[in-house]
């Protein structure tokens, strides 16, 4: 379903993925892991038509995102790490417009919002804007947003970041329910180990833009001789903090929170 | 034509949600009205010109146009920052017309805020003649989709803020003080005939008070072809983003 082969990204002289294959299976469930800054989040933009590779192949149900990007699009949702929603929109209103984007027809597009906005706990908040929501309450709508079309491969780039333990349980229940009932494929990084033993049929650890390790969670415990998969990532990726440069676009957030405090 | 629809209706949305901004934008058509009306209004008079209100209404419409409108297209940089931009990226509709709902709404939006002004004008004592006040609305359209347009090419290679201010002091800031709003510039032809905010201004002085400097016709096909200009260099610097 997915599949890359020898996938490079440079930004000058860094080379952020460094030639990593893999490939994943029509209704499987794939973790992506790695340290901060490793290459997850840019191997995701590849994967989506947001980005370019230097060289390499990606090939999405068969099709290449540089050359068929809409009909790749058509086959995938995301729930992106940082925040995608439209801030002066209500929560319907994003929900709804993400629907009409996508093609899903106004019936079924009501039904689905209404269901997955209940499900995720925001119903009755559906009619306030996103800007007056909390961190988690964004990051609910953002994932019940990803799920509203019905698509073949769902990404999620470290869709638990800043979720309780309850929604957490939620969302994975939810996915693995579509991973079963519709064989949709999912791609997913996270931070969190017990969640990726979990969920995660299959594994790739990713660090310095290469694959160091791929395989079941019990294979990566096998090899790397660890009880968990925390100690085999910490194995396999050693244990010193990544240093990670902060983009412009986190910058200006942070300088338009400051601003909205100050008023 | 629904994703035209949605985004030209989020567009409005936001537009109509942001009040402090509607009224913010309206200050500085009202401050030039008031302070260049009633102050410049006696010696315009003097000089032989007719009425300043008359002459100023139109340049006062035409400015409020560009502001709103290369702000709409500039806003795309806010979407990258925000990060509403990637949802609008990976959406499996062709780029194009992502970017011509987003354009269209800004420029409704424009209309709206050019109309408000063409009423405080007709408050502050400005006569148009109304028989050609359809003909005054197209020019606005027009002009509201090429600035639009033009803030959003400008925005789709701008990756932050930083070029956001030079925007303003280098393009839009010489746009307006050389399109001949605020005063004749008859004897400066040179700069008037670049600037694409002349013709709409001189267009809107045609229809509506009768005078002109370049002629209707020529005003309305100089605006058309460069709004058809922007909106492809705009569709396709837009469908080239990468994030």
């Amino acid at each position: 379903m997915i599949r890359a082969e020898h996938l490079v990204k440079t930004y000058g002289d860094i080379r952020a993925v460094d030639d990593i294959s893999f490939e994943v299976a029509r209704g499987e469930i794939f973790a992506f892991l790695g340290p901060n800054g490793a290459g997850k989040t840019t191997t995701i933009k590849m994967l989506t038509t947001l980005l370019r590779p230097a060289s390499g192949k990606v090939l999405i149900d068969g099709l290449d995102p540089v050359t068929h990007q809409n009909e790749v699009r058509r086959r995938f949702g995301i729930v992106f790490q940082d925040p995608s929603l439209d801030d002066e929109l209500t929560a319907w209103e994003n929900m709804d417009l993400h629907g009409a984007l996508y093609g899903v027809p106004r019936r079924l597009r009501h039904e689905r919002t209404e269901m997955l906005l209940r499900l995720f706990g925001l119903w009755e908040r559906r009619k306030d804007p996103v800007k007056q929501f909390s961190g988690g309450m964004r990051r609910r709508l953002e994932i019940a947003r990803g799920l509203l079309h019905t698509p073949k491969i769902i990404f999620l780039d470290e869709p638990t970041l800043g979720l309780d333990p309850q929604t957490r349980n939620q969302l994975w229940t939810h996915v693995k329910k579509l991973n079963e009932e519709e064989q949709v494929t999912v791609f997913l990084t996270t931070h969190y180990m017990e969640e990726a033993d979990r969920v995660a049929q299959r594994i790739a650890v990713i660090d310095h833009g290469k694959i160091v390790a791929q395989g079941t969670p019990a294979e990566l415990k096998q090899q790397t001789g660890s009880e968990t998969l925390e100690q085999a990532f910490l194995a396999l990726t050693g244990s010193a903090i990544r240093e990670e440069g902060a983009d412009s676009a986190e910058g200006l957030r942070n300088m338009a929170r400051m601003w909205r405090r100050s008023r | 034509m629904t994703t035209i629809y949605i985004l030209w209706l989020r567009q409005l949305k936001r537009y109509v949600r942001s009040r402090p901004r509607i009224i913010a934008s309206l200050g500085q058509p009202l401050m030039y009205l008031l302070a260049l009306g009633f102050g410049f209004g006696p010696v315009f008079q003097k000089a032989g010109q007719g009425s300043y209100i008359q002459f100023l209404a139109p340049g006062m419409i035409g400015m409020t146009i560009l502001f709103t409108s290369i702000f709409s297209g500039i806003e795309l940089i806010f979407d990258r920052q925000f990060g509403f931009l990637k949802e609008m990226l990976v959406a499996p509709v062709p780029r194009l017309l992502i970017m011509v709902g987003r354009t269209v709404g800004g420029a409704t939006t424009a209309v709206i805020q050019g109309i408000v002004v063409a009423v405080i004008c007709l408050l502050a004592g400005f006569r148009p003649s109304i028989a050609l006040i359809p003909v005054a609305l197209v020019f606005m359209v027009l002009m509201a989709i090429l600035f639009t347009a033009l803030g959003t090419a400008l925005a789709s290679v701008l990756s932050d803020m930083q070029g956001f201010q030079m925007i303003i002091n280098f393009l839009v800031m010489p746009m307006f003080f050389l399109s001949g709003a605020l005063f004749p510039l008859n004897n400066v032809p040179g700069p008037m005939a670049i600037d694409p905010l002349s013709y709409g201004v001189d267009g809107l002085r045609s229809v509506l008070i009768g005078t002109s400097h370049f002629g209707v016709g020529i005003d309305l096909l100089v605006l058309t072809v460069l709004s058809a200009l922007c909106m492809m260099v705009g569709a396709r610097l837009f469908s080239r983003i990468q994030l």
